[in-house]
């Protein structure tokens, strides 16, 4: 992966996530051979949990804040996010 | 004992019992004279049989339904005439691409365009071999008979199965809506030959791998191979390329596995051949005119033969030089503007003389006339 | 270049059903344009028939000629891609060859509607059990952004450079009129709804129609000024209205806007059906 924009600070959530993340956030994995930068999911996410990196692909900036929406996955084009959850 | 199994049959309806012996199961057409009873006795022949019978929109429609029925599994078969042949050879082109067996019966008539379609003509000889764009090698077979015709049409869809590939029946008017006395063949009379199935499992097998025989197996849909054709140039996967050595793997395969393989393909009916100054080459209808004349000019004194071609395509080049070797003279009585003569011009030796008997007024030639033209050229 | 690669992830996850379906062998990401409308649909297509349980050999995918037509290659069901606008007429044969298998269909407005026409007309007709799936974007996408038979009037395209001064069709209503027995609109951006539909129109004994209005922000939406991939599925996003909110708006309200869930259903005989009584009152040797 290539080097991250600044993160946003972690108190700034836009959404209060109804699942328990005590053993930690969900994963959510991005193929970066199959991801062609198509911006859909960075930009429909409702938390803004990815931000671009430089060659526009997602970035997980904030993955604790994930609610487990699938709008990112359910969307992408080329099958490059897979989560482990739903 | 009286023999149940002859009866008098129309030519068309023929063709129906022919492709029903193969195998045929599934018939999708479209009405066009004078071929429509082709689709009349499948609608009541093929409920009987479990088969399905159904007549699609257009013809470009028909041969695309026959070409997803045969690419599922089942042997399928449409009929058409002239015009109809037209709108079907892109997806003919498709079949031959993706490899997939299916017969075309072809009821010639008068042409171009609308032309006369209630007259014969054989105006699609050449059209059988080079309809479609792009490179590929055809077959095409011909009856002149009504028994013929049920003989020829179980030959079709052999050599369809055999060689995964389309395979057109050129009939005309004449044959088509003729009656003749015939003798149904009874079960185990004529081989019927299947696809091959593949022998590996799917997770190893190439729909379309070069095998020692360039011909692919084919597995039926729901059979565990999930196969993909398409359309384009594609490589023994199946899957589209833009790669020259891929692209002329595919195309070389198209020719090989049928120009390697006449022995297979070729048929010709010999007459009185072995001491003939002249010949007449003949095929379809005009050949029964032809065995006449040759009867008549043989009582009279003189050296005349005949060949009769049963496989138009691939055009018999090596055989034909074989059996007119010694004929000085050669007619082409044909029912069009000069088609096959130009192969025969091709494949003989150039101090041959080449004559082209044409007829091309919706009738058919008669043995007089084809005489009167071994008169002239004698 | 990748191949088919499961997930990172060691665990079984759900969202990873979906490269269960991809063809082995076959070359990912796919040829389509970064952010294709296409794609979201081959996404929701194979959830619809993982969650409708059928095996892949039961399943068929049929196609024509265009961006749209090139989705059944990816998939590891049969595939068959055939010529411009002819893939109802292929897909009538495999499925009256083969009536236990599910047959779908996967077009484009130009491949369905223009060269298909008359294909598409007699295939609602019939009402033979096939999934159409329609996937408009309004425009010829594969041969560089012609207008079709869908392209709005006064829009913008390479063969309508000054303006479309053509009137557009709406499929959906064309399916409804010609016979079809199930008729739905979705978009590219209602995922959702997307993949519901398309598990009721292929569960639906008859004809189905899916009208999917997708993005070809490549082509539409650069002659259009419509924006990128996202600009364009937050457009369809606006412009959708429910069957339900519909029937509350006026028509100067509806102007511009989509309809989309389940616009027609009813319970017409199915052809296959029908042919099969032929065959058993009169089928020899019973």
């Amino acid at each position: 992966m290539t080097e991250p924009k600044a993160a946003k600070p972690a108190t700034e959530k836009k959404g209060k996530s109804k699942y328990d993340y005590s053993d930690g956030p969900p994963a959510l994995n991005i193929n970066l051979k199959w991801c062609k930068a198509c911006n859909i999911c960075i930009a429909l996410c409702p938390t803004q949990v990815f931000e671009p990196d430089s060659d526009g692909k997602p970035f997980l900036a904030r993955q604790e804040d994930c609610t487990q929406c699938t709008i990112c996955w359910t969307h992408c084009p080329d099958f490059a996010i897979t989560s482990n959850y739903k | 004992m009286v023999d149940t199994q002859r009866t008098l049959l129309l030519g068309n309806l023929a063709c129906v019992q022919g492709a029903i012996y193969a195998g045929m199961r599934f018939y999708a057409g479209y009405p066009i004279t004078p071929s429509t009873e082709v689709a009349e006795g499948c609608a009541r022949e093929l409920p009987k049989i479990g088969g399905r019978f159904i007549q699609m929109e257009d013809e470009i429609a028909s041969i695309a339904a026959v070409v997803g029925a045969s690419v599922s599994g089942l042997k399928a078969m449409t009929a058409t005439s002239g015009p109809g042949f037209s709108l079907m050879q892109e997806n003919l082109g498709y079949a031959y691409i993706t490899e997939t067996p299916c017969v075309v019966v072809n009821v010639q008539r008068g042409g171009p365009s609308t032309g006369l379609p209630t007259k014969v003509s054989q105006s699609d000889t050449m059209q059988a071999r080079w309809g479609t764009h792009g490179d590929y090698t055809a077959i095409a077979v011909a009856p002149s008979t009504v028994g013929d015709t049920v003989t020829e049409t179980i030959r079709a869809f052999n050599l369809s199965e055999r060689f995964r590939t389309p395979v057109v029946v050129l009939m005309d008017e004449v044959i088509g809506h003729q009656r003749e006395l015939v003798s149904l063949p009874k079960p185990g009379e004529h081989q019927v030959i299947n696809r091959v199935q593949p022998a590996v499992p799917p997770e190893d097998f190439e729909p379309f791998g070069l095998t020692a025989n360039y011909v692919s197996p084919m597995a039926a849909y729901g059979s565990g191979y999930r196969n993909v054709a398409t359309g384009l140039t594609h490589d023994t996967m199946g899957f589209a390329t833009n790669r020259p050595d891929e692209i002329k793997v595919k195309l070389d395969k198209l020719r090989t596995k049928i120009m390697d393989y006449q022995s297979e393909i070729t048929k010709l009916r010999v007459e009185m051949m072995d001491d003939a100054a002249i010949a007449f080459v003949c095929y379809g209808s005009v050949s029964r005119a032809a065995l006449l004349a040759v009867a008549l000019a043989r009582r009279a004194g003189v050296k005349v033969g005949l060949v009769q071609l049963y496989t138009i395509w691939p055009f018999p080049d090596n055989k034909l030089r074989d059996y007119c070797g010694q004929a000085k003279r050669i007619i082409v009585p044909e029912l069009n503007m000069g088609q096959l003569v130009h192969e025969v011009a091709r494949v003989m030796p150039p101090d041959t003389e080449i004559h082209s008997l044409q007829r091309y007024d919706g009738e058919i030639l008669t043995p007089m006339q084809l005489l009167e033209k071994l008169e002239e050229v004698m | 270049m990748a191949t088919v690669e499961k997930s990172q992830d060691t665990d079984k996850q759900k969202s990873d059903v979906i490269l269960n379906y991809l063809r082995p062998k076959k070359i990912f990401p796919s040829v389509w344009c970064a952010g294709c409308g296409n794609g979201v649909v081959m996404s929701a297509l194979i959830r619809a028939i993982d969650r409708l349980g059928y095996s892949k050999d039961e399943v068929a995918l049929v196609s024509g000629i265009g961006c749209t037509s090139r989705l059944p290659i990816y998939l590891d069901f049969s595939a068959l891609h055939t010529t411009h606008g002819r893939a109802l007429a292929f897909a009538t044969g495999v499925k009256f060859a083969q009536p236990h298998m599910k047959v779908i269909v996967i077009t484009g407005d130009g491949d369905c509607l223009a060269i298909g026409g008359n294909h598409f007309i007699h295939a609602c007709r019939r009402n033979m059990d096939i999934t159409a799936i329609l996937i408009n974007n309004h425009i010829y996408g594969m041969t560089g952004g012609q207008g079709s038979p869908t392209t709005p009037s006064a829009a913008f395209s390479t063969t309508t450079p000054y303006g479309n001064v053509e009137k557009h069709f709406e499929p959906c209503d064309l399916a409804q009129a010609a016979g079809a027995s199930f008729v739905a609109r979705t978009t590219a951006y209602h995922t959702p709804q997307m993949e519901k539909t398309i598990m009721a129109a292929i569960e639906h004994r008859g004809f189905s129609l899916v009208e999917v209005i997708s993005n070809c922000h490549t082509y539409y939406g650069r002659l259009n000024r419509l924006g990128d991939a996202v600009s364009m599925l937050r457009m369809f996003k606006e412009n959708s209205v429910t069957t339900a909110k519909a029937k509350n708006l006026s028509p100067e309200e509806m102007e511009g806007k989509y309809v989309i869930g389940t616009l027609y259903e009813d319970d017409k005989t199915e052809f296959c059906d029908e042919y099969q009584k032929v065959v058993d009152a009169h089928m020899e040797g019973k």
